[in-house]
């Protein structure tokens, strides 16, 4: 019941800032290509020369087009949990999912030896693409599905909270102890991946990451009312008709596979999972998912392209991690929301 | 009375939690009905199973044993949430805060049963939640955050939200908890009145004693030790001592004339009280609070009539305006008695 025209052009404004941002981000990057070359490949126009083809059309439109679907992915999967455990500071990372998911990946790295690391899984093609995504997602259902049979023990948002990062912090320790034990190439590989990229996701990755976490948003859509339904409990839930087993797996699925396979590919990127929700909210003043879920998926684009675009600021030859920004980024922007807005007793 | 509809039957139920895999009954085994329109008060002490047994009453938590037939429903068809979603509406005592949510949407969501796969509401389910907005008194602050109302306005707004669910069965865990005064009357009665006009059924624990015994059809007493269960008219459970039985604690005093609890009871102060109304009720509330038993007859004895108190001792006669010069001339008097008892021989001296 929102001022309809208040709200279209806040939908209008907020995709029109993307869509410049999104130019933006291909357009500056350790190669200075000028802004026309740019327009000219992206509408396909002939006439630019094959390196330039190449830098745009196989790493910087892929890379953007991983900032699209990590944002989109990480921020509706932080919506979801925030929902589900009825707790602001819920999200992929600090619940231990992301860590998880890191668990399933390190797995792969660390416990295939020296045959097996990153880069010659990716050079596997599709079968090492879909091996590394079912890694991160196994690993983040794993943990998360922890959580929750925890969650049901402890009522209290706090606890549950300390709980999440207690199972997170265990979960990494795992890995540490994992990598103690393994060749110092495999580490290097390792601690790369965790740093997170947006780069390198190329071709048929690019193709399977987009559908896995296209997936995951859809089934995050099909089931907006039933979150509405959760935002007031489980037990005013249950009594509108809410099936909590099947809601919880169905939340599970959906965060399992947009945290997971993202983690898998990019690294654990942090904090988007809390800033954008938050932000969504006070944005478009809901509390409606059908709203949310498309808001934070703007939103989370817009916030992981413009962290890309801090990371590679023009005249740095080389980009920095996207994870060190996000954090830079994403934890003052937390303790903002914080300050400016209470929402914390929201959830009550 | 008799030929209303039977809502809910619930047959040797017994109420409560499997700790460490053995069932722990809270409450019952009971059997209970409710009928439509009618208006059932849940009352008991704190830890007599209230909760528990409304819980599993809706259907939140299983019985662990007995039966419970629900409109027709009974065993797993229970079990289904999306069922008894359109036969149970529910409010509870646990907390909804969301700033982000307004009035309005916290109403609509009462029509989850209803409405389609995204929770878009129709026409029918549009007029229904400006119904039950209308029914609470509501209308006013419908685009208002959740966040910035009283405690009175959100649990108006969270029984909207169950009228909006449009059940047959109502069922309320302590409605008037944290509400003022005014607030808790408003509320009770807007409850009896949606019970009537509604011919819904209405279960609801409470803790307001004087309320429920004015507007509850039927009153359901929990027992604390046994989990016993005693139901009837509040009038039926008042006249045959079943109030006094599950209230009375240790310096508490269920009175069966006045419909409520006295504080200072079993106090050794006894005086006589006759007189005209309303006067001699505001009198006898003053006598009690100030310890005194009341009875109808004796020395010293008091007489309000509305214009005045007459006081009458063994000795001498005294007329009052206020019931507080009365009070004052009462403690004058009983601290004489007692300075008079405590010292040795003083006994003598009051006969003489």
């Amino acid at each position: 019941m929102m001022n309809k025209k208040h709200m279209t052009w806040r939908w209008i404004a907020l995709c029109t800032l993307l869509m410049l941002i999104f130019f933006l981000d291909i357009a500056i990057g350790p190669v200075r290509i000028p802004l026309k070359s740019v327009l000219r490949i992206i509408l396909s126009l002939p006439g630019e020369d094959s390196t330039v083809h190449y830098i745009i059309g196989q790493i910087r439109i892929p890379k953007a087009c991983t900032a699209v679907i990590a944002g989109c992915g990480l921020s509706v999967s932080g919506l979801q949990m925030q929902t589900l455990f009825r707790n602001p500071l819920a999200e992929p990372s600090v619940l231990g999912v992301t860590a998880g998911a890191s668990l399933g990946v390190a797995a792969i790295m660390l416990g295939g030896g020296s045959i097996v690391t990153l880069y010659t899984i990716r050079e596997l093609g599709i079968s090492g693409s879909w091996l590394i995504t079912l890694a991160g997602c196994i690993g983040a259902a794993g943990i998360m599905l922890l959580v929750i049979l925890i969650s049901r023990k402890v009522r209290d948002n706090m606890m549950m909270l300390i709980i999440g990062v207690m199972v997170s912090t265990a979960t990494l320790a795992i890995i540490s102890v994992w990598q103690y034990f393994s060749d110092a190439e495999l580490i290097k590989d390792y601690l790369l991946w965790t740093f997170g990229s947006l780069g390198g996701v190329t071709g048929t990755q690019l193709y399977i990451l987009g559908a896995v976490t296209l997936a995951g948003l859809i089934l995050s859509f099909l089931s907006s009312k039933m979150l509405d339904a959760l935002l007031l409990g489980e037990n005013y839930a249950r009594s509108m008709g809410v099936t909590i087993h099947r809601a919880r797996v169905i939340i599970i699925c959906s965060t399992s596979l947009l945290a997971g396979s993202i983690t898998a590919f990019c690294g654990p990127i942090g904090f988007v999972g809390i800033a954008v929700p938050q932000m969504a909210r006070s944005i478009f003043s809901t509390s409606s998912h059908r709203i949310l879920i498309p808001a934070c998926c703007l939103l989370g684009t817009g916030l992981i392209l413009l962290c890309d675009l801090i990371g590679q600021w023009p005249g740095n030859q080389t980009a920095l991690p996207i994870n060190i920004i996000t954090a830079l980024v994403g934890a003052p922007m937390v303790v903002w929301i914080i300050l400016g807005k209470n929402n914390l007793s929201i959830y009550g | 009375m008799s030929d209303a509809q039977t809502l809910l039957t619930a047959h040797q139920l017994a109420a409560g939690y499997h700790v460490g895999g053995r069932p722990v009954t809270i409450a019952g085994p009971l059997s209970v009905s409710i009928q439509a329109g009618r208006m059932i008060c849940l009352l008991g002490p704190n830890g007599a199973g209230k909760s528990t047994l409304m819980r599993t009453l809706s259907g939140l938590q299983p019985a662990l044993e007995g039966s419970i037939d629900i409109l027709g429903d009974r065993g797993a068809s229970l079990h289904s949430p999306s069922r008894l979603a359109r036969k149970i509406s529910l409010v509870l005592t646990d907390p909804v805060r969301h700033s982000n949510l307004t009035v309005y949407s916290m109403v609509a969501l009462g029509r989850y049963p209803y409405s389609g796969w995204l929770g878009t509401l129709h026409e029918e389910d549009k007029r229904i939640v400006a119904w039950a907005m209308a029914m609470t008194g509501i209308e006013a602050y419908a685009e208002r955050k959740m966040g910035t109302l009283s405690d009175g306005e959100r649990q108006k707004v969270m029984l909207a939200r169950a009228l909006a669910q449009d059940t047959p069965l109502m069922m309320l865990d302590e409605p008037t908890a944290h509400l003022d005064l005014p607030s808790r009357i408003q509320l009770m009665q807007l409850l009896h009145k949606l019970a009537r006009t509604t011919q819904k059924g209405i279960l609801l624990s409470t803790h307001e004693l004087d309320l429920a015994l004015q507007v509850a059809d039927e009153v359901w007493l929990l027992q604390k030790a046994g989990g016993r269960l005693e139901k009837g008219a509040p009038e039926d459970l008042v006249l045959n001592g079943t109030f006094e039985a599950v209230f009375d604690k240790e310096g508490i005093h269920f009175d069966k004339n006045t419909g409520s609890f006295n504080i200072h009871a079993g106090s050794s102060k006894k005086i006589a009280l006759t007189g005209d109304d309303p006067a001699i009720f505001w009198t006898r509330r003053a006598l009690q609070r100030e310890g005194f038993e009341v009875t109808s007859e004796g020395l010293p004895s008091i007489h309000a009539d509305g214009t005045g108190w007459t006081l009458k001792t063994t000795s001498a006669r005294q007329v009052f305006a206020t019931i507080t010069a009365l009070l004052k001339a009462l403690s004058a008097l009983t601290i004489s008695n007692e300075d008079k008892s405590e010292t040795p021989g003083g006994e003598g001296k009051t006969t003489s």
